[in-house]
């Protein structure tokens, strides 16, 4: 209990200290003003979303070889915590764009790929709603969790050849363009906390998992008696 | 005996079963007619539009009907539980998948090439010229769509609601196929038609990948 | 059908246990089976006895142990090769097919050799040669499950496993039934059954044993008599 909360409140610590710099420490950005600063938050919840989803598939292999429990809790909280940084970028993305370039969306290459991104993530976890039997859901959503995350490659792949031919607004400008070093730092400072906010909803998410289907146990032993 | 001659004998079931009834073919030919003709009422189907949007709405017509036609690829193996008879009676699970998505790939590309006459009078766009090469494209378009749908349809039939959940598991799993495809085909339709390899090759890849996927993890999804 | 079996095998199943999610559907349950024995599987709906026979099959995975086959004549074929004949509940026959081409389905795939010949064979054996063009959806349930027997003796199996198989068949079909295992028993193949109470099919058995809840709650090997398992008596 006592590391738990400690925990918590060295992520929070690190996430305020993150907020911090990106609105005082990091330099002003020439023409866009405050709303840019957005921006530290919006990418690092990007890369977060991918280790998050990254960690989903690697339980789904360790499930589907191995059938512990523990990969498939694992698992499911994964794709929730990816879920959950999918959607703040999927926000933010609007939230930067409408004062810079007057409007909500543009489908640009990674908001558009992030937008499928969540729908099939969004898809894993309707599948498992829909699986009544624990170990069924867990092979089945597992498997379908293997073939989402190889397909994410050949989402972006595919999106950035042949959806970004005609000139449109990127959100937050190119990937990697013109970062000063000082934004660099700030950002890979944000990164780094996002990254322990993610570990510490991880294993919040984990152990509520866990108990949930310790619960579920016995209600299903109780039901079948 | 071997996975392909397995695979082989059970495409040969699939192939007269639906002969025999031609249901599926039949239900899907009509089901693509019907919404490349609502689409049409959607935008102005002018010369320069019909290329711009044709292509992309012709394989979106191939997407939904190939969600609604794989559903019966397992559904019809609860009825006796023929899926057991199966199992005990192959070698390699595989050759179960192997066997249906082949019958898929065959059954999605006969209903395009049948459509594809249609779409080209009613839009008026040049298919004749550039056929063989969209039958390439059509190809491995259709064998992405069945590998990734023969998979998911086999998870949904395990599932609730699962009229409404192959669509959802599909659709934006089958996001890449439906970009290069689109993008080849608009390329052939175009006034002067050139081959896009790029994206042949990305579909080749597209359905490298899942087929591999399947042969690695496709016969979990057989388990009882 | 009456031929001999090719080889005599027996089975073993090892501290077999299957949960499926929370639920035990079998507690380590450990029995071996002689060759040539048939032994009748009794109990309540629940109580386990379709599990087992699935896993004996291969097509349910248990949780924990296994299921061996034994092969008692010395020098014969390897008995990982084993593959038995298992006859369900549902038919496991395509109703879209007819009699003949399930049978060269199932015998192509399983490498069966002059599949054309085995198929009509077994159709004549059980009675169905008239009917080998009809399509299986014409079938009455008796006629159903006399192709799925003849689909599982296909490729000759050894061991048989049946799951309730006299389950809405009409009095001359559980007849039929009865005289057909008599000779697959007497030809020397190890036959599992699961059944309800008695009957005539359960009057072939040479052992009986009774699940309850997942486990074994008598048998008798370890001196229980035929008629307490089969009428469920002790439990």
């Amino acid at each position: 209990m006592l590391k738990r909360a400690i925990f918590g409140l060295l992520v929070f610590g690190l996430v305020g200290a993150s907020t911090y710099a990106s609105f005082f420490i990091a330099p002003d950005e020439r023409t866009m003003g405050l709303i840019y600063r957005i921006f530290y938050f919006h990418a690092a919840c990007g890369w977060v979303m991918f280790t998050a989803f990254f960690i989903c598939f690697f339980c789904n292999i360790a499930y589907a070889l191995r059938r512990e429990p523990r990969w498939d809790a694992l698992g499911v909280s994964a794709a929730e915590v990816g879920v959950a940084f999918n959607t703040v970028v999927l926000i933010t993305g609007p939230i930067w764009a409408h004062p810079v370039w007057g409007i909500w969306w543009t489908w640009d290459a990674r908001l558009t790929s992030t937008f499928v991104l969540w729908l099939l993530y969004i898809a894993y976890l309707v599948l498992r709603t829909l699986i009544e039997e624990p170990d069924r859901r867990a092979l089945l959503s597992s498997i379908f969790g293997i073939f989402a995350f190889l397909d994410v490659p050949l989402v972006y792949g595919s999106i950035r050849w042949w959806r970004t031919q005609h000139p449109q607004p990127v959100i937050m400008g190119a990937p990697g363009s013109g970062l000063a070093p000082a934004m660099l730092k700030v950002f890979f400072f944000s990164v780094f906390a996002m990254h322990a906010l993610m570990l510490l909803l991880l294993s919040e998410r984990y152990r509520v998992e866990k108990m949930r289907g310790e619960v579920d146990v016995f209600r299903r032993e109780l039901e079948g008696a | 005996m071997s996975l392909l001659a397995n695979a082989t004998t059970l495409l040969g079931k699939e192939l007269r079963t639906e002969f025999r009834s031609r249901e599926l073919l039949t239900t899907t030919g009509v089901f693509i007619l019907t919404v490349i003709v609502l689409f049409s009422f959607t935008f102005d189907p002018g010369a320069v539009e019909s290329r711009r949007f044709g292509p992309g709405l012709l394989w979106l017509a191939f997407l939904f009907a190939a969600s609604l036609m794989l559903q019966p690829c397992f559904l019809r193996e609860q009825t006796n539980d023929t899926l057991s008879a199966l199992r005990l009676s192959v070698s390699d699970p595989f050759a179960i998948l192997l066997g249906k998505l082949a019958a898929n790939t065959l059954f999605l590309l006969l209903t395009e090439l049948l459509m594809l006459p249609v779409f080209g009078i009613l839009f008026n766009v040049p298919v004749f010229r550039v056929f063989g090469q969209l039958v390439l494209v059509l190809f491995l378009g259709s064998l992405g769509v069945s590998t990734a749908g023969t998979a998911l349809a086999a998870i949904s039939a395990q599932a609730r609601m699962r009229e409404l959940l192959l669509p959802l598991l599909l659709l934006p799993m089958l996001t890449p196929v439906l970009i290069a495809s689109t993008q080849v085909t608009i390329d052939l339709l175009d006034p002067s038609p050139f081959m896009e390899w790029k994206g042949i090759g990305f579909l080749a890849v597209f359905d490298l990948v899942f087929l591999t996927a399947l042969w690695l993890f496709g016969e979990y999804l057989l388990e009882e | 059908m009456t031929q001999t079996a090719a080889r005599s095998i027996g089975i073993r199943f090892d501290d077999i246990e299957k949960r499926f999610g929370g639920l035990y559907a079998l507690r380590r349950i450990s029995l071996e089976i002689a060759a040539g024995q048939c032994v009748v599987f009794a109990g309540r709906n629940g109580s386990g006895k379709t599990t087992l026979l699935r896993i004996a099959a291969s097509l349910v995975r248990p949780s924990h142990g296994a299921v061996s086959f034994v092969e008692t004549a010395p020098g014969s074929v390897d008995p990982e090769s084993v593959r038995p004949g298992f006859v369900a509940h549902a038919t496991m026959v395509y109703d879209e097919l007819t009699a003949e081409e399930n049978l060269l389905l199932f015998a192509r795939l399983q490498g069966v050799v002059a599949a054309e010949a085995r198929a009509v064979s077994l159709l004549q054996e059980v009675g169905l040669l008239e009917r080998r063009d009809s399509l299986v959806r014409t079938f009455s349930r008796g006629m159903r499950q006399r192709l799925a027997i003849a689909r599982a003796l296909l490729h000759e199996p050894s061991v048989l496993l049946l799951d309730e198989p006299a389950t809405g068949l009409d009095p001359p079909g559980v007849t039929w039934l009865a005289e057909a295992l008599r000779r697959l028993r007497d030809s020397g193949r190890t036959i599992l059954m699961s059944l309800h109470g008695e009957s005539v099919i359960s009057s072939l058995a040479t052992r009986a044993v009774l699940l309850d809840a997942g486990s074994v709650a008598a048998d008798t090997r370890t001196g229980a008599t035929f008629r307490s398992i089969l009428t469920f008596a002790d439990v």
